[in-house]
């Protein structure tokens, strides 16, 4: 039931954000994550709040299924001081660590090696904290995930790499970027365990990152799980034809047919863990939830002139 | 009276790193070659058999990811020093050092702190050439939200280095091993606050201002010692701090004499010597100005192997004094 409100919460708060994307209310650029809620929420029920999940340019559902605040969220997306990031970052630039979630950032790979230094802390403290980098199958094109497998894994670190597979990098599918449709032959070449699991099946992905992540609390090590999933939006903003073009929709009727929400309503109901009308009232809370806050958000002030230089430098006393 | 040791700019950079090791359980080191003999001279020697090879770490060869793991590290509340024996390879963590250690403080609402220090080590002469003798401090120091600090005495390199890594926001600390036999005596550390430290007045003087930095804050003092056999008397200004740049001590010094000599050994255009200039000019009243400012840098080329032609690239103390010379006519 927990899975559920969060997918809901998620889709609901990104439907809404496109919404107002659309609408150029929202003008930062936007990722959303409507399609492939189901890696974040399966794997943030086995996230400690001292752990440390990094996420890239598509982390809504990363900060959101981690417990991130979503009136911060909306404050963020629109650039007031009340956001996550207190304004500076908009979408690309999420922070909310009381939760465990300890930035996004949109270079591709960039917070790959991070999460692998933040493992490296971890390891050093000793108290079973793990890292959680999130990453697309873009950024396993890149120099430094390759970098970062081989020095988590000779340094046997606790990090979880997980690859949320939607088969697009922008608007190029992944046949044309890369000779294999699968990215687990890169942990293969590291000796890193790794599990290739369905992206849009949120008990499936809890299961095997469970497995995961107690294999690293217990020291054995960096492990590797690919997502395989689709977003149903373009690479960027509201629209679902934007970039991906109009060739992908037989696809991505198909993929529809395979939305996570829709599999886990079905699973339960079947089960009878649920009926209709609990997914209508989950539903109708989510809205209510993502109205309240956008209407906070919308009412917020912005940071003032002041933070434009007064941010620059870290501002605590320097402990001497 | 105790007769104090000398200590060399080498030495001293070991004294530093030992001191920090010892007092701050969250230091710790990382780079390539920490546990060569040669990789980083003698900055480094056997501080793995002191204080073990879990905060003295030697890495893959991989600049960007290590980099990128000690920015992680740094997040997470510890203070790391990423090396790189030389800057020309650290080149390859640009993104790290550029786009995530100088952003995420105030990408993230001034939240966040990230406390690493990036050490790249300046390597050049000896017929080297162009992948293995730059500096590039200008580029860097054009970044906000990135500490750059460049020591040149014995002193400054132990406690600037102290103060780099105490600092809780990223600093790229640049040494040049052409002052690592540079010899002082040296007192016992006393911790001080970077962010209260700039550039400072090496030797006082009256008739002209020589500003620059690292080794070649050194050469502007030969170059005053010899001036002064020549009846004119020259000011230095060491910057020590590039980024953020302090021009408070530049003005004030440039208003006394009249006269500013930049000298940098990076290169011109766009370089640390321009805005050295430039700070002067726009805020010195004209008539203090009694000639153009000039700069001796690095000429617009990569650095030659040959030796004729590495001899005429890097420029020497009495380049300095001829040109001051000529300026106080």
């Amino acid at each position: 039931m927990d899975w559920l409100r969060k997918l809901i919460l998620i889709r609901c708060a990104e439907e809404k954000i496109g919404e107002e994307f659309g609408k150029a209310v929202i003008k930062c650029p936007c990722h959303l994550v409507i399609g492939q809620e189901a890696p974040a929420v399966g794997l943030a029920d086995h996230i400690r709040p001292t752990d440390k999940v990094f996420g890239a340019h598509r982390s809504h559902a990363h900060y959101l299924a981690l417990g991130g605040d979503l009136h911060q969220l909306m404050a963020e997306v629109l650039g007031k001081e009340t956001g996550c990031s207190r304004g500076m970052g908009g979408s690309m630039h999420l922070y909310q660590p009381l939760v465990g979630f300890h930035g996004s950032v949109p270079i591709v790979g960039s917070t790959i090696p991070i999460a692998v230094g933040a493992a490296l802390s971890a390891k050093m403290d000793g108290k079973e904290g793990i890292a959680v980098s999130f990453l697309g199958d873009g950024a396993t094109e890149e120099g430094v995930f390759h970098e970062s497998l081989n020095f988590a894994a000779n340094f046997k670190l606790p990090v979880i790499f997980v690859v949320e597979n939607n088969l697009f990098s922008s608007h190029l599918h992944i046949d044309l970027r890369q000779p294999f449709n699968s990215t687990c032959r890169f942990a293969e070449a590291n000796g890193i365990p790794w599990v290739r699991v369905d992206g849009n099946d949120v008990l499936a992905v809890s299961q095997t990152a469970g497995r995961a992540i107690s294999s690293a609390r217990k020291g054995k090590g960096p492990q590797f799980i690919e997502a395989v999933t689709y977003r149903w939006r373009g690479h960027v903003g509201h629209r679902e034809d934007i970039d991906v073009g109009v060739k992908r929709k037989d696809d991505l009727k198909l993929w529809k047919k395979r939305d996570p929400i829709a599999r886990l309503v079905k699973g339960m109901v079947k089960k009878r863990f649920l009926l209709e009308r609990d997914v209508l009232e989950i539903s109708q809370k989510a809205q209510e939830d993502v109205l309240k806050a956008w209407e906070q958000a919308s009412r917020d002030p912005y940071p003032t002139a002041e933070a434009l230089l007064g941010r620059v430098y870290y501002k605590k006393k320097l402990r001497l | 009276m105790r007769q104090i040791k000398k200590t060399s700019y080498g030495h001293a950079l070991r004294e530093g790193f030992a001191y920090l090791l010892k007092n701050y359980p969250e230091v710790f080191t990382i780079g390539q070659g920490l546990w060569s003999p040669w990789y980083v001279g003698n900055t480094m020697t056997d501080l793995e058999k002191e204080f073990g090879k879990e905060r003295v770490i030697d890495t893959p060869v991989a600049e960007l990811a290590c980099t990128g793991v000690a920015v992680g590290a740094a997040i997470c509340g510890k203070r790391p020093v990423i090396i790189h024996p030389r800057v020309d390879f650290a080149l390859l963590a640009l993104d790290q050092v550029v786009n995530q250690a100088a952003k995420w403080c105030h990408m993230l609402g001034g939240q966040v702190s990230v406390p690493v220090t990036i050490r790249a080590i300046i390597n050049r002469g000896g017929e080297q050439g162009a992948q293995h003798s730059q500096s590039l401090h200008s580029w860097f120091a054009h970044i906000p939200g990135l500490r750059v600090v460049m020591p040149s005495t014995v002193q400054d390199a132990r406690d600037l280095l102290i103060a780099s890594v105490l600092c809780d926001d990223p600093v790229m600390f640049i040494d040049d091993r052409w002052l690592y036999e540079l010899e002082e005596k040296l007192p016992p550390v006393e911790e001080i606050d970077l962010r209260q430290q700039g550039p400072i007045v090496r030797k006082e003087g009256t008739d002209i201002t020589l500003v620059g930095c690292s080794y070649s804050a050194q050469q502007c003092i030969e170059a005053a010692e010899q001036l002064s056999q020549q009846g004119v008397s020259a000011e230095v200004v060491d910057l020590r701090v590039l980024n953020p740049l302090k021009r408070k001590v530049i003005i004030g010094s440039v208003a006394k004499t009249g006269r500013l000599l930049a000298v940098d050994g990076d290169w011109s255009t766009c370089g640390m010597a321009a805005e050295v200039i430039a700070s002067a000019v726009e805020q010195v009243p004209p008539p203090a100005l009694r000639v153009a400012p000039s700069r001796i840098t690095l000429p617009d080329a990569p650095a030659p192997t040959s030796k004729p032609l590495e001899k005429a690239y890097y420029f020497q103390a009495k380049d300095i004094v001829k040109k001051a010379v000529e300026m106080v006519g």
